[in-house]
């Protein structure tokens, strides 16, 4: 096979060649009186704004699934931009930490200067069944017949990963509860959070079943919402006047079904996990903050095992005894409160992910939550379905 | 069961096999090429990529690889990946059974359940 070792070609990286100069959270977790476009449009003045740039100054434009209208064009009208270098790739809710790295490549190629990711959707004002219905498919999608009859959804496609990382590794529902009540530990200090009250893990093993072995708190939240990112190179990061946020490596991954052979304990971060760490030239040990997408416990579970923070199987331990809040444990996860507690915008989460790292190597979190030095910290994107086939997505990013 | 089954989506390179449904056969593809069955059904094997697919029927007998009783819905029903005795494994529901009763390994066969539009599809039952 002709195919290149892990790590790429020689000297070419992203390692210190594009900057996070700009990020924006939108505080609505409602929003009936907006558009989908409209917040779009203010997701990217607000991250533009905060990075004290202008939209005149975008000449990259990075959107997903979520982004109406056709790929990036309906949008680059609204907002009416003018640019050079366009990408839609669409991989669920990893779309964000996977757009954030391919901006830094056209950077790196002198494809575009300053390049603007955004993210916005309308979930919760639409009604839509998120976790519970299935989701319309088209027909042409070659998987579509052989999973129609069977309503997989979101909650009960990821309750067949929980199911079988119990069976496998002992997991247990308590060590689940963990990961949420670690979030709600943070969402206490964040205004804008769904669901700011701290909750025990009692609370999260009484509440109802919704697909064994997920509790209803086991879930993240509908919201509305979005956010974006302004990344630009290294000479107009040193311009402005934002601390310095430089991207040090990426990976990304699609894991399926593979002709009907395959594991649910494990995510495509096993390959996209080691190939940003091995771009950064740095490991798991060295991370002092991470975002780790949250659509359910077990996704954290299983992330976190996939990207090295501990052995396959030992999550559930890892996780337990609030080993993942911040102050308190050895690796501070979601401490804007994430999916499970904060926002789940479009349903897609990696944004949101990328914007609280950001804030945590800035020195901007909230004080309660803010890790101490903080200068390596790690956004881990899982999109679409776990149990049959996702995209994965992992950002490295370090304070200058 | 009484939740509306969905109907699959028919294509011209899966009739086959929802033709043999009708008639009570469970088939799965065999690559001739190189002797692998795979799911779901395709005409190139995603294994050696050849397109010697054939279909094969086959023994309707398999374990459950992992499920999950879907409860908030009105009409709760099991949602689950069983690993067929010819190899593959696929997603199905598990239907006939006490949900709280059913575990991960646990023998089931196959038994055909007619969708929304009267096209049966395959659900397994434990054995």
């Amino acid at each position: 096979m002709l195919r290149l070792k892990l790590g790429g070609i020689p000297g070419m990286t992203i390692n210190g060649k594009a900057y996070i100069a700009g990020a924006y959270e939108h505080p609505t977790r409602l929003a009936p009186d907006k558009t989908v476009a409209q917040l779009h449009a203010e997701v990217a003045l607000g991250a533009l704004k905060d990075a004290g740039l202008t939209r005149e100054d975008v000449d990259g434009y990075f959107c997903s699934g979520d982004a109406p209208g056709p790929g990036p064009a309906s949008m680059a009208e609204y907002m009416n931009l003018k640019l050079r270098h366009v990408d839609s790739t669409e991989v669920g809710g990893a779309s964000y930490t996977l757009l954030a790295a391919h901006a830094a490549e056209a950077i790196v190629l002198g494809k575009c200067d300053v390049a603007l990711v955004t993210l916005a959707g309308r979930p919760r004002s639409e009604g839509m069944a998120t976790g519970t219905a299935p989701r319309p498919r088209d027909p042409n999608q070659p998987e579509a017949g052989w999973e129609m009859p069977y309503a997989i959804t979101t909650a009960n496609g990821y309750a067949m990963c929980a199911m079988r990382h119990m069976h496998e590794f002992g997991t247990t529902s308590e060590q689940l509860a963990w990961v949420k009540v670690a979030a709600s530990h943070h969402a206490q200090h964040n205004p804008h959070a769904m669901l700011p009250e701290v909750v025990t893990v009692d609370d999260v093993v009484n509440s109802p079943m919704i697909a064994d072995p997920l509790h209803r708190l086991d879930c993240c939240v509908i919201s509305d919402g979005g956010g974006a990112l302004v990344i630009v190179r290294p000479e107009i990061a040193k311009k402005l006047k934002r601390p310095l946020v430089k991207i040090i490596g990426a990976g990304e991954a699609v894991k399926h079904l593979t002709g009907g052979t395959f594991d649910l304990t494990t995510s495509g971060a096993t390959r996209a996990g080691p190939i940003a760490f091995a771009e950064a030239g740095i490991t798991p040990a060295d991370i002092k903050y991470a975002s780790i997408y949250d659509s359910f416990t077990i996704t954290v579970i299983i992330q976190l095992e996939d990207l090295g923070f501990c052995a396959k199987g030992a999550g559930g331990k890892f996780v337990a005894d609030g080993n993942l809040i911040s102050g308190v444990g050895k690796l501070p996860f979601n401490t804007d409160g994430g999916g499970l507690c904060n926002n789940h915008p479009a349903n897609r989460g990696s944004m949101t992910k990328v914007i609280e790292a950001v804030r945590q190597l800035r020195g901007e979190a909230h004080p309660a939550v803010q890790v101490k030095n903080c200068d390596l910290a790690l956004a881990q994107g899982t999109g679409f379905q776990l149990a049959t086939r996702h995209g994965s997505a992992t950002l490295i990013m370090e304070r200058e | 069961m009484t939740r509306k089954i969905t109907s699959p989506v028919v294509t011209v390179e899966t009739k086959a096999f929802w033709d043999a449904a009708r008639e009570v056969r469970f088939l799965i593809p065999i690559c001739t090429a190189c002797g692998k069955t795979h799911w779901y059904p395709r005409a190139i094997c995603p294994f050696c990529a050849s397109d010697k697919v054939e279909w094969r029927e086959a023994s309707g007998k398999g374990t459950i690889y992992t499920f999950s009783p879907m409860r908030r819905v009105k009409e709760p029903y099991v949602i689950a990946h069983v690993t067929l005795a010819e190899g593959p494994t696929m997603l199905t529901n598990i239907v006939d059974c006490d949900p709280d009763k059913l575990r991960i390994g646990q023998p089931v066969a196959v038994v055909f359940q007619e969708t929304e539009n009267g096209q049966p599809a395959p659900m397994f039952k434990p054995a």
